[in-house]
C-alpha cells in the first residue's frame, strides 16, 4: 500500500483569536478526484493555504506521499510534485499566454535558475508548452499579454498553469467560479481530461460538477470534517444536508 | 564629561525633533498612501527658503505661519496635479515622480535663490540663553524648538484621536483599502493628508533653515535619514516615530562625540592593536566617524530583522 | 542560415558595425566627439545593467553606482598593479572590474532582495549611504578626497597596443559594449532571465511553479553587479582616475534618469536614455548652467505623460509609420507641439533669465542668450516668458485631446487593416 498523496493529522490555523482551521484530519488517496465543499467561510481555501505552503499551520501536520511538509515555503512544496491554481486569478499579467505557460513547465523540466542556455533551446519545454496551450484551448492566443485576455480565459490559464506542469497532484481552487454554463462544461471536461492517472483536489460550489467529478468528498464546515466518503453517501449524510445540501437547495 | 553629555543629549535632542517634525507628515503619508514621498525633504527646504523671503516682510512670526501655509499648498499640488496621475501605475512609478520632484525642488531653489548659503538668525525676541545648566548656555531659540516640536506631536495626537477626520486618517493608517468603501472621499483626504504633511514640513523648514544652515544641500542632508527614522518607528505609528526620531537625534550626536576607535575597546580587554597589526585601518576608524553611517546600518538592519518597525501596526 | 535566423542577426551586425566604422565618420573623428562617443558606451552597458533590476525585475535601485564605483575602484587598482609588473593588458581590466561587483552584489545582495517594490528600494538606498560613508573612511581601498589614479599606459601593452591615444580606448569599450549588450539580451532569454519577468509580474505565482523569488532577484542583482562592474572598470580606464563620486547617489541618480527616460519596457530603452542623456549632460553643460534643471523636468514629465520612456513612444507609433499612415499624424502633432514648443521657449528664458540673476549676480544683469542680448532687470523679458508660456500652454491644451484621438484612431486602423 501506497502512502496517501496527502495525510492531515490534527491541522489547526488561527488568525489571531479566531480559529480557521479546527482539527482536521484528511487523507487524499493517490489517483482519486476528491472534492472539498462546504458553506462560504468553512475555511476551504485556508485549507488549500495550508497545505500549498502559502500558510503555515499553527498546529498539526502536513504530508505528502509520506512526506512531512508542514510549514515548508511553497517553492519547495510545489518542486515536490504538488501544483495548484487560485480562486481569484493569479497569473503573470504582463507575460504572454506562451510564457505563462511556459514559466510553469521550467521548474519540472529541470531548468532551475540556468542563464548559460536559451530557454527556447530544449525542445520539451516548447513541445509540453505548445501541448498544454492546445489542451486548454488557448493556441490562437498565445501572445497575447495574460492581463488582456478575458475572463474565462483566464481561468482556462489558471488551470492551465497549475497542470502545466505534470505534476502528480492537483489542487484546484473553484476553478469554475464565475464561469456560465457552457465555459464551466468545458472546464469540467477539460479537469477530467488532465487529471487522468493523478490525484485531484479540488474545492467547488457548484454541485452538479461536484457530483459529476468527484471520486470522494469532504464536508467542511467552520473548520472542521463532518463527513467524507463517495458522493452517495456524502448525499445521504444527515448532517451534510442539515448543515450544507439544505441551505444549498433553498 | 558631565557637561559633554548634558551638550550631547540636548542637542541629539533638537535634532531628533527637527527628525521628528519632518517624518510625522511623511509617517502619515507613507502609511496612509503607501508612497515613500522622495521630496518631504525638499519641501522642508522649501519651507526653509520660503521663510527667508518672507521675514523681511511679514516678520519671523509671520514666517512662521505663512511659510508652513506655502509648503501645504505646494504638497496639495503636488498630490492633485501629480502624484494622483501615477498612483494607477504602482508604487514604483510613484516613487520615481517624487524622486524626479526632489530634484526638480533642489534646482528650483538654486533658480531662485542661487547655491550659496543664507544666513538666518532667530528672531531677536528669542535670541539669548534661556538658563545655564552644568555651565552650557541653553539658547531660547533652541528651546523654543523642543516646545513646537512637542505643541505639534500633541496636536497631531489631538486630532487623529479626537476628530472625525482623525479616525478617518487612523482607519485609513491600518487598513488603506477599506476606508474608500465607506463612502468617504479618500482623494480628498489623500490631497488633505499631503498637504498637513507637507506643511508640517514647511514648519521644520523654517526652523531648521534657522537652527542649521539654510543651503541647497539641507533636504539631501537629511532627506535619507527621516526614511530611516519611519521604516525604524514603523509604519502609521506617531509615537513610533517620535521615539525613532530622538533615538536616532541621540545616537548621532553620541556617536560625534565619542572619539573612540575599535582599536581603543581591544585596548580595554589587554589586546593590543597598532599600526602594524593587519587591517589597522578598520580597527582605527573611530565611532565619531562611524556616525554618519549608523541610521543606514539601522534601516537595513530593521528592514531585515523587523519590516513592521518599533511600534508599527502592519509591514512595510 | 534560415532567413528567420538571419533577420534576428541582422540588428546585432548593424550594432556592431556603427560601433566600427562610427569615430570614422565625417564629424565624430575629433578628441571630443570619440571622447563623448566613449562615455556614451559606457554609459550604454551601464544603464543596460541597471534595467536588469527595474526592468526586468521590477527592482527599484537607488543605489546602483555602489556597483558600478566599487567595480571601477577595483579596476583602478588592477591598472596600478598592472603598471607595477603584473601581466594584465588594459582590455582585460574592465573584466576585472566586473568581477568586483559581481563580488560586492554577491555580498549585498542577498539581504536586499528578499522583497521588492519600496523595502528593495529603501535598503538599496541605506546600502549606498552605508558604502558613500564608508569610502570616506577607507582610504587605503578608495583615495579619501583625491580618489585614486593609474596610468594605464604603463599597463603591459596588447597586440601591439598601448592605449595611450582615446581612439584605442574608444574600441576597447566598444568592444566590450558589444559583448555585455549581447550578454544582457541573452541573459533575457534564459530560464532564469525570464523568471525573472515572472517575478516582477507575479512573486507569489512564480513561487507556486517551483521558483524562489529571492533567489531569482539574487540571481538577476548579481548579473547587474557584473555588467555595473564592467562599465565601471571601463570608466576606470576611460579616466584614469575613480573617485568616491561615482559610488554616490548622484550617479544612482543618473543611471536610473537614462533608463527610465530611454524606457524601462523594452530592451532597447535604456541604450535610447543612455546616448541621449550623456550626449544632453556634454552638451547641455556647456550651454547652460540650468541644464539639471531641464533634466529634472524632463523625467518628472516622462513620470507623468510617458512613463515607457523614449522606447516606448516608439513603440505607440511603430505601427502607425510602418502602415504608411504616419503624414496623418502630422497636423494634429504639429497643432499641439507648436504651442508646447512656444511654452517651453518661454520657460526656457524665465529660467535662463532666473539663473543668471541668482547663481551670477556679481556679473549683473545684462547678458546674452543664444545670440540675443537681455537684461534681467527690464520688465519686458519676464513679461515676454510669462505671456509666451501662457499663450503655449493655451494652445496646447486646445489641441493635445485632437493629437490624441488622431493617435488612436490611426492606431486601430492600422492595427485592423495592418493584419495580411
Amino acid at each position: 500500500m501506497t502512502a496517501p498523496a496527502i495525510r492531515l493529522s490534527d491541522l489547526r490555523k488561527n488568525f489571531g483569536a479566531t480559529e480557521i482551521i479546527r482539527g482536521v484530519d484528511l487523507e487524499i488517496r493517490q489517483g482519486e478526484r476528491h472534492a472539498i465543499i462546504g458553506p462560504n467561510g468553512a475555511g476551504k481555501s485556508t485549507l488549500f493555504n495550508l497545505v500549498t505552503g502559502r500558510l503555515a499551520p499553527t498546529e498539526g501536520r502536513i504530508e505528502f506521499e509520506g512526506q512531512d511538509i508542514t510549514a515548508w515555503p511553497p517553492y519547495r512544496i510545489a518542486r515536490l510534485g504538488l501544483a495548484r491554481s487560485f480562486q481569484v486569478t493569479n497569473i503573470f499579467p504582463r507575460l504572454s499566454v506562451f510564457e505563462n505557460l511556459r514559466c510553469a513547465v521550467l521548474w519540472p523540466l529541470r531548468q532551475g535558475y540556468a542563464f548559460w542556455r536559451m530557454v527556447d533551446t530544449p525542445a520539451d519545454v516548447r513541445e509540453r508548452t505548445h501541448e498544454v496551450l492546445g489542451k486548454i484551448g488557448l493556441a490562437a492566443r498565445a501572445q497575447v499579454p495574460a492581463g488582456l485576455l478575458s475572463y474565462a480565459e483566464q481561468r482556462a490559464l489558471e488551470i492551465g498553469i497549475a497542470i502545466a506542469g505534470g505534476a502528480r497532484v492537483i489542487l484546484l481552487d473553484e476553478p469554475t467560479a464565475g464561469m456560465n454554463r457552457g465555459e464551466a462544461e468545458r472546464a469540467v471536461a477539460l479537469i477530467r481530461e488532465v487529471s487522468a492517472g493523478r490525484t485531484l483536489v479540488m474545492v467547488e460550489h457548484d454541485m452538479s460538477v461536484v457530483f459529476d467529478l468527484a471520486d470522494r468528498i469532504t464536508v467542511l464546515v467552520y473548520g472542521q470534517v463532518i463527513a467524507s466518503g463517495p458522493p452517495a453517501e456524502i448525499r445521504a449524510d444527515r448532517a451534510v444536508k442539515e448543515a450544507y445540501l439544505g441551505e444549498a437547495a433553498a | 564629561m558631565f557637561d559633554l553629555i548634558v551638550l550631547s543629549v540636548f542637542n541629539g535632542l533638537i535634532y531628533g525633533l527637527l527628525l521628528f517634525m519632518l517624518s510625522s507628515g511623511l509617517t502619515l503619508i507613507f502609511s496612509m498612501m503607501g508612497v515613500l514621498n522622495f521630496a518631504h525633504a525638499s519641501v522642508y527646504m522649501a519651507g526653509a527658503y520660503f521663510a527667508y523671503s518672507l521675514t523681511p516682510y511679514l516678520g519671523f512670526w509671520g514666517a512662521l505661519i505663512a511659510a508652513p501655509f506655502l509648503a501645504g499648498l505646494v504638497g496639495a499640488a503636488v498630490e492633485r496635479f501629480g502624484l494622483r496621475h501615477v498612483h494607477g501605475h504602482g508604487h514604483v512609478a510613484e516613487l520615481l515622480f517624487t524622486f524626479g520632484l526632489a530634484y526638480l525642488i533642489e534646482e528650483f531653489v538654486h533658480l531662485v535663490w542661487g547655491r550659496n548659503p543664507l544666513d538666518q538668525r532667530p528672531p531677536p525676541l528669542l535670541d539669548f540663553p534661556l538658563f545655564t545648566f552644568a555651565g552650557i548656555d541653553f539658547p531660547a531659540f533652541k528651546v523654543f524648538m523642543i516646545v513646537v516640536a512637542l505643541g505639534m506631536f500633541v496636536a497631531l495626537w489631538l486630532i487623529l484621536t479626537r476628530t472625525r477626520i482623525g479616525l478617518i486618517v487612523q482607519a485609513a493608517l491600518t487598513h488603506p483599502h477599506t476606508v474608500g468603501n465607506l463612502g468617504h472621499d479618500v482623494p480628498t483626504v489623500f490631497t488633505l493628508v499631503f498637504a498637513t504633511g507637507s506643511a508640517l514640513a514647511g514648519l521644520a523648514g523654517v526652523m531648521g533653515g534657522i537652527h542649521l544652515v539654510t543651503n541647497p544641500g539641507m533636504a539631501q542632508a537629511l532627506g535619507p535619514i527621516v526614511f530611516v527614522v519611519i521604516v525604524v518607528g514603523g509604519l502609521g505609528s506617531l509615537a513610533g516615530a517620535l521615539i525613532a526620531s530622538i533615538l536616532i537625534g541621540l545616537l548621532q550626536t553620541f556617536a560625534i562625540a565619542v572619539d573612540a576607535s575599535l582599536a581603543d575597546f581591544l585596548r580595554l580587554f589587554g589586546l593590543q592593536v597598532t599600526r602594524a597589526t593587519p587591517g589597522w585601518e578598520v580597527w582605527s576608524i573611530t565611532l565619531a566617524q562611524i556616525g554618519p553611517m549608523l541610521p543606514y546600518l539601522l534601516l537595513v538592519l530593521m528592514l531585515m530583522l523587523r519590516p513592521r518597525g518599533l511600534l508599527g501596526s502592519r509591514d512595510s | 542560415m534560415t532567413a528567420e535566423r538571419r533577420r534576428a542577426l541582422m540588428p546585432w551586425g548593424i550594432f556592431a558595425l556603427v560601433l566600427v566604422v562610427l569615430p570614422h565618420l565625417p564629424g565624430f573623428g575629433s578628441g571630443y566627439a570619440v571622447s563623448l562617443l566613449s562615455q556614451m558606451g559606457i554609459a550604454v552597458i551601464f544603464a543596460l545593467s541597471y534595467n536588469m533590476l527595474l526592468g526586468h525585475t521590477g527592482l527599484l535601485s537607488f543605489g546602483h553606482a555602489v556597483y558600478f564605483g566599487l567595480g571601477a575602484f577595483v579596476a583602478m587598482h588592477a591598472v596600478r598593479w598592472a603598471a607595477a609588473g603584473l601581466w594584465l593588458p588594459i582590455p582585460l581590466v574592465p573584466l576585472v572590474g566586473g568581477l568586483g561587483g559581481l563580488f560586492f552584489a554577491a555580498l549585498l545582495g542577498w539581504p536586499s532582495t528578499r522583497r521588492a517594490g519600496t523595502v528593495f528600494a529603501m535598503i538599496s538606498l541605506g546600502i549606498a549611504e552605508m558604502v558613500v560613508a564608508l569610502s570616506y573612511m577607507i582610504v587605503s581601498f578608495f583615495g579619501g578626497e583625491e580618489g585614486i589614479n593609474g596610468d594605464r599606459t604603463k599597463a603591459p601593452s596588447f597586440l601591439g597596443f598601448g592605449f595611450g591615444p582615446q581612439i584605442e580606448v574608444y574600441y576597447v569599450i566598444a568592444a566590450w559594449c558589444f559583448a555585455s549588450v549581447a550578454a544582457m539580451y541573452a541573459f533575457t532569454r534564459t530560464p532564469v532571465g525570464r523568471m525573472c519577468n515572472a517575478v516582477r509580474d507575479n512573486p507569489e505565482r512564480a513561487e507556486f511553479v517551483g521558483y524562489n523569488p529571492q533567489v531569482v532577484r539574487y540571481v538577476a542583482f548579481m548579473a547587474a553587479g557584473f555588467f555595473a562592474g564592467i562599465a565601471g572598470g571601463l570608466n576606470a580606464i576611460n579616466y584614469e582616475i575613480v573617485t568616491a563620486i561615482s559610488v554616490g547617489a548622484a550617479t544612482s541618480g543618473a543611471v536610473l534618469l537614462m533608463a527610465f527616460i530611454g524606457g524601462v519596457g523594452h530592451f532597447v530603452g535604456p541604450v535610447l536614455g543612455a546616448v541621449a542623456i550623456t550626449y544632453l549632460q556634454v552638451s547641455l553643460s556647456d550651454f547652460t548652467h540650468a541644464w539639471l534643471l531641464y533634466f529634472g523636468l524632463m523625467f518628472v514629465l516622462m513620470v507623468l505623460f510617458a512613463p515607457g520612456g523614449l522606447a516606448g513612444l516608439w513603440f505607440m507609433h511603430a505601427p502607425i509609420l510602418r502602415a504608411g499612415l504616419g503624414a496623418r499624424l502630422i497636423g494634429p502633432y504639429a497643432r499641439a507641439v507648436g504651442p508646447a514648443l512656444v511654452l517651453a521657449l518661454g520657460a526656457i528664458i524665465a529660467i535662463e533669465v532666473n539663473y543668471r540673476v541668482s547663481t551670477r549676480p556679481d556679473l549683473g544683469t545684462a547678458f546674452e542668450f543664444a545670440g540675443i542680448a537681455f537684461d534681467a532687470s527690464q520688465p519686458w523679458v519676464w513679461l515676454l516668458a510669462g505671456s509666451l508660456a501662457a499663450a503655449g500652454f493655451w494652445g496646447m491644451r486646445r489641441g493635445l485631446g485632437p493629437a490624441f484621438e488622431r493617435h488612436a484612431s490611426l492606431m486601430a486602423e492600422a492595427k485592423g487593416g495592418g493584419a495580411p
